[in-house]
């Protein structure tokens, strides 16, 4: 194969991030991006919430990823996330936020992988952000699980429900609501993680 | 008042100086750019000041959703038939390969571009550049990585663009992309760049990454055996994807 073109001490050096700027609009979105299962679906949520920037404003281009195990706490290998079918299940998700930096995700509440708090992982870009941040969105109903969970122990008492969805009730579909929502910045800033990979 | 370039290069520098003053002491230069780098005005807001809390990645981060050819025609991956005509500008192709920091190749995942077309105007309703729209160019492709983490993309060369950052701001040059690895950590959304652009030491998005060689990995390299004669220019720019922490690397860049 082709010899890469950096100098050799530099080859596996990993490649740095930019924003992904404000004119993604026409490019990362697709149809049926931020609906992993149908609306009808019997177990549907409907996870959501508002991106806020630093003075509690929304912010109108940021673009969201989330990626999760099914309702079993199984992780999918399916593929289709682009071209869904309307059947599987591919566990990923894109949505952009509208003009009042809001978002919507029709998804399936995650079981535990094995045996831990279920959550949602999160990525988060925006422009302005020049290099992307990760959450998680964790689930208000697994109480014993998240008390033993690592990152929400770890997390601050007076930070630590900004990891967690706050329940709504149902809408008028009968699907269950979460709202997530999401600040960069500020009082009530999201905890955003690092992972040691 | 808006702020002139001379006071943004001049911010720039200062933080640059800070940097290198850090790698001075025996820091890691740094390999990602900074998220609160206020010469980028619109980072001011919108960077986390708490710093990240760190963790273990668990089976959901340490596997990524798989993507294949059910997702992706293989003509996603030329920019330039997507319409009637040619569309304008100087046709070429970019090619690499997608890496994990081991040097493994990334197989089978998803690559995704965007940009600007030749007159350095993009497709999408904001942009208020008063350059012309290229009926024939819309400036999306898409590509499976082969399995040698082999990608390639046929386009045009886009345009250097205005913004208003400051006075008299304007983007080198580039081809966004997004990327995604073998992990959701590996996930990378970034920006290629030409060889020589003179615009890149007055831009805060790319100044935005403090060390020199880090910022280098992001220009692709001008390779003539991809040309195709009669035909297109070609660039190759391989991306090396890992966590966005990796110890393993913090003796790397001796050479610098
Ligand atoms: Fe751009």
């Amino acid at each position: 194969m082709t010899e890469p073109s950096a100098a050799p001490e530099a080859r596996y050096v990993q490649t740095p991030a930019q924003t992904v700027g404000p004119f993604y609009g026409f490019a990362l979105p697709y149809d049926g991006g931020a609906e992993l299962v149908p609306g009808h679906h019997p177990r549907a949520i409907r996870l959501h919430g508002t991106v806020f920037d630093g003075a509690g404003d929304p912010v109108p281009d940021a673009i969201l990823e989330i990626w999760q195990a099914d309702e079993t706490g199984a992780l999918p290998d399916e593929r289709g996330s682009l071209a869904r079918d309307g059947f599987g299940f591919t566990g990923f998700g894109r949505a952009a936020v509208d003009l009042g930096g809001h978002y919507t995700f029709t998804t399936v509440e995650p079981g535990p992988v094995a045996g831990g708090a279920p959550y949602v992982l999160v990525a988060v870009f925006a422009r302005g952000l020049i290099h992307h941040l990760f959450t998680r969105a964790y689930f208000p109903g697994n109480a014993e699980r998240n008390a033993a969970d690592a990152v929400l122990t770890a997390v601050p008492a007076a930070r630590r429900q900004t990891l967690v969805c706050v329940p709504e009730g149902t809408g008028p579909t009968g699907a269950a609501s979460y709202r997530f929502d999401i600040h960069l910045q500020g009082e009530n800033e999201t905890v955003f993680l690092d992972f040691d990979a | 008042m808006t702020t002139s370039q001379h006071e943004i290069s001049a911010e720039m520098q200062a933080i640059e100086a800070d940097a290198r003053a850090l790698v001075a002491e025996g820091n890691a230069p740094e390999l990602h750019p900074r998220r609160d780098y206020p010469p980028y005005r619109s980072s001011i807001l919108r960077h986390p000041t708490h710093e990240l809390v760190r963790a273990d990645p668990e089976e959901i981060e340490r596997h990524s959703p798989a993507f294949g050819h059910s997702d992706v025609s293989p003509l996603e991956s030329d920019l330039t038939i997507q319409h009637n005509g040619e569309p304008l500008g100087e046709r070429m192709t970019v090619s690499g390969r997608v890496l994990d920091g081991e040097g493994r190749p990334v197989r089978h995942q998803l690559v995704e571009v965007w940009q600007a077309n030749a007159g350095g105007r993009y497709v999408h309703k904001r942009d208020q550049h008063p350059a012309p729209l290229d009926p024939n160019f819309t400036g999306v492709g898409r590509v499976i990585t082969g399995d040698n983490g082999e990608y390639s993309f046929t386009t045009i060369k886009p345009g250097p663009y205005p913004w208003r950052n400051h006075l008299n701001a304007w983007r080198p040059a580039h081809i966004h992309f997004s990327l995604f690895g073998t992990a959701f950590t590996q996930r990378l959304i970034t920006q290629m760049y030409f060889p020589g652009d003179p615009l890149f030491a007055l831009d805060p998005i790319y100044q935005s990454i403090t060390d020199p060689a880090a910022r280098a990995r992001l220009i692709g390299v001008y390779d003539h055996d991809l040309s195709v004669p009669e035909f297109s220019l070609g660039y190759r720019w391989d991306i090396v994807l890992t966590g966005p922490k990796s110890t393993w690397m913090e003796s790397e860049e001796a050479h610098d």
